[in-house]
């Protein structure tokens, strides 16, 4: 099989490493968000160690995530620049997940699906940062108007950040050996092929040139 | 109080005036909330500031601090122009008819007599012209120029409304409109109260001020009635037991009075006190001052006293000067008293010009401090850095702290406002080695007997043959005391008939019962009736009010012979008939005085004989005029503050001499420290606060956390003046020393314009000090003038000059 | 179990029903306390009382220039004098004292803000407890609050408030701060009855040339079961904030509201939506053509 052909490393394994600590600390955000907002899910906070802890993990959780995804944003800033390309890609989704490739612009490490995540996870995140501050009561102390512009607006931020975030996790299942790139950190060159054609071709003269 | 608390419910108009009943007598004051409430009774606030009475007050009026004779003079005048004035009361209860002594005169501000080297009137003229049976001479017609009512008319006819307010301050609308509520209450169904306090009492003319509101009063016929009376409010929660037990320097208990250096002989020392009716058919009660004189010197030494030694008369002291708390710091001061024992009193704190006091106290050989708490006073030696910046070395007092037990420690009785004993039992052991007073005096007196007799000494009869009757000499109990205060019968007791109505050994009833024939012992005339046969009438606890106007006569007891409102007997007119039926609290029913109390008035005196209702005077009338009763003056006139912020006399401009109150005392290292408005330019004036009791609550921890810092009150416009903010820290100095505390700037307290130069106070409550668990504070009496009342010497804690200045 | 739980009428962050079984005694629209601040004079014995029923000890502060203390609400002080200097028209002076504390709203926002199941509770009688053992701490109420009233304790992070002395109008008392007031001006009973004295009252302010007297139950909380006379009932404001027409704030009915299911739909419809689409289309596979494709294309 592709076992002697020869992999294409996609992320290093810090990446991997805090891509998995931003999915964790999401995923507990979640939970403890979600407890915190609506009653029917309160029972989740006891898989932060019940309300209280709930309460005060939250934040800091929140603070790590943010921090996290500051860094991996930081590195993978260049990658997600949009162009034209992108537009068109986006404009051909409709396309991308009825498996009809032909017309739908190159990719380059990043299509333009994931761009926008990339961008809407920058906006959603300092949206929450901001927002989650002015409500943290245990070491802030801002006017209650604030206050209740911020948790609506908190709320906003999370609902769409779930949602943009159960998008990402779902491409990741139903573009077959996407997860590996996270986990074991390679694609198979016909996955890049496939999928970032323009990156495979940038990673192929990258290596004939060495 | 003439009247008692829940009796204020009954008022129409209510006047707190030298006062401030809300913020110092909050529970009382639901009495007043009640008249407004179910009585729609209009209340009156006449203060420096607007304060916590005002808030809830239907007409406030602002006062200079220190001219309340002025505001009341007018409001005299204007009841006299206006003929608001209940004239059957005054025709037949007060002295307006009475014709004064013709070399009767006052001129520029002095009245007759005056000596200005000594400060002393000679009296001789301040009397009512006599027949030649010794009765006084009156003109019913009121005509006859020297009769009291013309010399009334004549004396404030100089306090116009303008005078008022030129030198009180007050807006001349305003003091209308105080006029005409007060004197609503003319008419006999109405009745209007006066409330006031230490207001009143803390100024250099304290007296005559409290004079010219029972003037007032008198003129509106709201003496004796329900729902009126002048209504002192009383500080402490047993200051008045303070004074009735004669716990002041000239007193003995039940307001008999200790005898003058010159009074060396007893017949002469009685004679003066039991004064003959100055018309036919008086009562004068003070006549049996002798059965109540030998009841306490019997019960004093008991069986030594006797008739044949005039009941040991020679054992008391005879005053070459009153020794008020004023005195005994100069004497200290001089070096000239040198022990000191202080018991429940903390005079760093509660004494003027704490300079003074700390010299005072550094003099002293020794101090014995008996007190719940830890007083300044008992650490008076302590440098606690500014607020108390000694030099602790140089101090070589001894000080002995013997902490005492507090009220809820110990059985006993306390005596409200109202003149109320309500009995009251222990509710915790006091801690650790905490004795009570009574403990700790008779222990102390067993030693001091004890050494006289081992070792003898000058004069120790007194003390050796002292009565001691109680089971344990050491600890005598409040039931012992009580018992011994009410009094009994050492023989059978007989009426004029010979019939025994007491038997040897038995409480007495009432100060009735008592003889000058050394027959009755008994410590203090007036409780006579709080413990009798029937057992302790200050433990009862029956709330009932069978008229519905409060006289709950089965509540505890009340001096003099539970008697709730005093000269009551004034409340009838002079047939008997009740003048308010719908308030009545006694009346004759054919044969007796019979009522809803108990009548202040011979019980079997038909009404029409002409016997007035003022019993305790040989006139049996209210005085307008008062005769030799007061230092400075028959009428009250006003006399400047000793620290003025006028410099002059706004009455009597051309007349240094009556500046200030020409008979008060004035020591001449006091005087030395008074300050001048022009480096003291504001006026200062201290009081309490709702949220701390004196110097003591700043032990309590619930108390500091809602009044946790000192502060004083500067008006706004002062502040802007003088660029100081909501909470900045204060310096306020006045020529005996200074305070830091914070602002609280304030629109209540406005500045006034007082004859052409605006004046401002500055509000100083008094409650910091350098003990307790508030935040650490000045005491504020470092900035007040050693000067008193000139009869009470009550300190001029309410009026003085000061600078303020931001840190 | 306390006798007092078994009357709930809301419980908050709970989605089935309270316990409420027992009936309240008190009838005549629950019970209420009025605060008549004509009669009031800032005694402040009600704060004392309060902490001494409550045992609550606050610290010993500091003056900042007025003679509110504490300088505000807090964990250990529930309820608070408020004074107020406020000119008239005519130049006269007025001192406007309010005690200040928890209204216990019909309508209690701090309730329908909390996201801690059982954390507040109202009681049928209409009094809004906090249960500290189920608070979380979050200050939700605090956002939900349009008096400015919870707490959050610098210690423990759980909220408090007056709870209106719960523990004594249970056992047939009245509140701590009502006993206690000296003058009358803090009453006690059933609403009704306090809105018939408040009536008497107010007739009496009227009669006092205080045209605008009236009775502060404000609509947009559904009523109050703390209640005020007001000399100037047509501006609260003058009594240190008291707001003229509360009511929770749009944005928290929003947040607390709507925002709930309709945020949770989304979310669900999104996963449904990935669901529905893998079922319906295959899942992108990479091939042996693409990874030959990728070889070629390498070989070049």
């Amino acid at each position: 099989m592709a076992n002697d052909r020869k992999e294409i490393v996609r992320y290093t394994a810090n990446q991997r490493l805090n891509h998995w600590l931003i999915a964790l600390s999401f995923v507990l955000l979640a939970i403890s968000g979600l407890a915190l907002f609506h009653p029917a899910l309160f029972w989740l906070s006891n898989l932060l160690g019940g309300g209280t802890w709930t309460r005060i993990l939250h934040p800091f959780i929140g603070l790590v995530m943010f921090v996290s995804f500051a860094l991996f944003a930081l590195q993978l800033r260049r990658d997600n620049k949009i162009t034209d390309d992108d537009k068109a890609w986006l404009k051909a989704v409709p396309k991308v997940i009825s498996h009809q490739e032909e017309g739908v612009p190159e990719a380059g490490r990043y299509n333009g699906g994931q761009k926008l995540l990339f961008w809407s996870l920058i906006v959603l995140m300092i949206g929450l940062l901001l927002t989650g501050i002015v409500m943290w009561r245990a070491y802030f102390g801002f006017p209650v108007g604030l206050i209740r512009f911020s948790s609506l607006l908190h709320a906003l931020f999370a609902f769409a950040i779930i949602c943009a975030i159960i998008v990402h996790i779902y491409a990741g299942i139903w573009v077959k050996g996407s997860v590996r790139a996270m986990t074991r950190g390679t694609v198979s060159p016909g996955w890049a092929w496939k999928h970032h054609r323009k990156w495979y071709r940038k990673k192929m003269r990258d290596s004939t040139l060495k | 109080m003439t009247n008692h608390w829940v009796d204020i419910k009954n008022a129409d108009i209510i006047l707190i005036m030298g006062g401030n009943a809300a913020e110092a007598h909050p529970c009382g004051f639901k009495w007043v909330t009640e008249a407004k409430a179910h009585n729609n009774a209009k209340l009156i606030v006449v203060d420096p500031r607007f304060n916590r009475s005002a808030s809830v007050a239907d007409l406030y009026a602002p006062i200079r601090t220190g001219t309340d004779i002025v505001f009341l003079g007018g409001v005299i005048k204007y009841l006299i122009d206006n003929n608001k004035v209940q004239h059957e009361y005054v025709k037949n209860y007060t002295d307006l008819s009475f014709i004064v002594h013709e070399d009767f005169d006052f001129d520029n501000g002095i009245f007759s007599g005056y000596n200005e080297e000594s400060r002393h009137y000679d009296k001789s003229s301040w009397d009512y012209q006599l027949d030649e049976k010794g009765k006084v001479i009156t003109d019913p017609s009121l005509r006859h120029p020297h009769c009291v009512y013309q010399l009334l008319k004549k004396h404030y006819d100089r306090y116009t409304p303008e005078m008022v307010a030129r030198v009180c301050g007050t807006p001349i609308p305003k003091f209308l409109q105080v006029c005409e509520l007060l004197a609503s209450t003319h008419t006999p169904d109405r009745a209007g109260t006066i409330l006031y306090a230490l207001g009143w009492t803390q100024h250099s003319t304290g007296s005559q001020i409290i004079r010219t509101g029972a003037m007032v009063q008198l003129l509106l016929g709201n003496i004796g009635i329900a729902g009126g009376g002048m209504n002192a409010l009383r500080g402490h929660s047993n200051i008045q037991g303070l004074t009735d037990l004669g716990l002041m320097s000239n007193l003995l208990p039940g307001y008999l009075t200790l005898p003058e250096e010159s009074e060396q002989d007893f017949d002469q020392y009685i004679a003066r006190r039991a004064p003959k009716p100055l018309r036919e058919n008086q009562l004068s009660y003070w006549q049996n001052y002798k059965r109540f004189h030998t009841s306490l010197t019997k019960a004093w030494w008991g069986e030594h006293a006797r008739q044949e030694n005039n009941y040991l008369y020679d054992f008391l002291p005879k005053l070459d000067k009153p020794y008020d708390m004023l005195q005994v710091y100069e004497l200290m001061n001089q070096g000239k008293m040198n022990g000191y024992i202080c018991q429940g009193f903390n005079p760093l704190a509660a004494a003027p010009n704490k300079a003074k006091i700390i010299k005072s106290l550094s003099q002293l050989k020794f101090m014995v401090i008996m007190d719940p708490l830890v007083t300044e006073t008992s650490e008076f030696w302590r440098n606690a850095g500014e607020s108390n910046d000694v030099d602790s070395a140089d101090i070589q007092t001894e000080v002995f702290r013997l902490p005492t037990s507090c009220f809820a420690e110990e059985d006993g009785t306390l005596v409200n406002s109202g003149r109320w004993l309500q009995w009251h039992w222990k509710a915790a052991e006091p801690p650790g080695e905490a004795k009570t007073d009574i403990e700790i005096m008779a222990t102390l007196y067993q030693h001091i007997r004890q050494l006289y007799e081992q070792e003898g000494g000058t004069f120790a009869e007194p003390v050796t043959q002292l009565s001691w009757p109680y089971a344990n000499p050491y600890a005598p109990t409040a039931e012992e005391l009580a018992k011994e205060l009410n009094g009994h019968a050492l023989r059978d007791l007989t009426d004029n008939r010979g019939n025994v109505i007491r038997k040897a050994g038995e409480q007495l009833a009432g100060f009735g019962e008592m003889r000058d024939d050394g027959s009755t012992l008994g410590g203090c005339w007036l409780y006579a009736g709080s413990w009798t046969q029937e057992g302790n009438m200050m433990a009862r606890r029956d709330s009932s009010d069978p008229t519905g106007i409060g006289q709950t006569l089965n509540w505890a007891w009340a001096w003099p012979a539970n008697r709730r409102v005093m000269y009551n007997r004034a409340s009838c007119d002079s047939q008997g008939e009740p003048f308010d039926p719908r308030r009545s609290l006694i009346h004759w029913n054919g044969s007796k005085w019979t009522g809803a109390d108990v009548p202040d008035f011979k019980a079997d005196e038909a009404p029409g004989g002409g016997m007035g209702p003022f019993i305790m005077n040989p006139e049996g009338v209210a005085r307008f005029f008062a005769r030799g009763g007061m230092a400075e003056g028959p009428f009250p006139t006003h006399y400047e503050p000793f620290e003025t912020p006028l410099g002059y006399n706004p009455l009597f401009k051309d007349n240094d001499k009556a500046t200030s109150n020409p008979a008060a005392r004035l020591f001449d290292d006091d005087k030395a420290e008074f300050g001048k408005v022009g480096e003291f330019p504001y006026v200062g004036t201290t009081y309490r606060l709702t949220e701390h009791f004196h110097y003591w609550s700043k032990h309590v921890l619930l108390n500091s956390i809602i009044q946790p810092e000192q502060f004083v009150e500067i008006g706004a416009e002062l502040a802007k003046e003088l660029r100081i903010d909501q909470g900045d820290m204060v310096r306020v100095s006045s020529n005996r020393g200074y305070i830091k505390a914070r602002a609280v700037v304030t629109k209540r307290i406005r500045g006034l314009d007082i004859d052409g130069k605006r004046v401002h106070h500055i509000g100083i409550p008094i409650h910091w000090g350098f003990v307790g668990v508030t935040q650490p504070g000045f005491l504020a009496n470092t900035l007040t003038p050693s000067v008193g009342d000139g009869n009470s010497q009550t300190p001029e804690f309410k009026s003085f000059l000061v600078n303020v200045e931001k840190v | 179990m306390a006798s007092e739980a078994m009357d709930i009428k809301r419980r908050s962050a709970t989605t089935t029903p309270s316990p409420s079984v027992r009936q309240s005694p008190v009838q005549g629209g629950g019970v209420a306390k009025l605060i008549d601040t004509s009669q009031c004079i800032g005694c402040k014995a009600c704060q004392v009382a309060c902490m001494e029923w409550n045992d609550l000890r606050d610290e010993v502060g500091h003056n900042v220039g007025v003679y509110d203390n504490p300088a505000d609400l807090t964990e250990n002080t529930w309820t608070l004098m408020r004074f107020a200097e406020h000119e008239k028209d005519d130049g006269d002076l007025e001192w406007l004292i309010r005690k200040d504390g928890c209204m216990h709203c019909e309508d209690p926002g701090c309730l329908k803000a909390c996201p801690a199941p059982g954390a507040i509770v109202q009681h049928a009688n209409g009094i809004v407890d906090f249960n500290q053992e189920h608070c979380i701490g979050c200050g939700y109420c605090v956002t939900g609050c349009p008096f400015d009233v919870p707490r959050i304790s610098k210690t423990d992070k759980k909220a408090y408030k007056c709870n209106l002395c719960v523990d004594r109008v249970s056992v047939g008392q009245e509140p701590a701060c009502v006993k206690t007031c000296p003058t009358g001006a803090i009453v006690f009973g059933s609403k009704d009855d306090m809105k018939q004295h408040a009536a008497e009252r107010i007739a009496d302010l009227q009669s006092r040339g205080y045209d605008n007297a009236g009775l502060y139950d404000p609509d947009g909380v559904g009523g109050t079961h703390v209640m005020y006379v007001l000399h100037h009932a047509d501006k609260p404001q003058l009594y240190s904030g008291l707001p003229k027409a509360p009511t929770i704030s749009g944005i928290v009915s929003l947040w607390k509201g709507p925002a709930k299911p309709i945020g949770v739909a989304a979310m669900v419809l999104t996963a449904l939506v990935g669901a529905a689409h893998y079922i319906r289309n295959r899942p992108s596979e990479v091939t042996e053509a693409d990874e030959q494709a990728a070889e070629e294309e390498r070989n070049g």
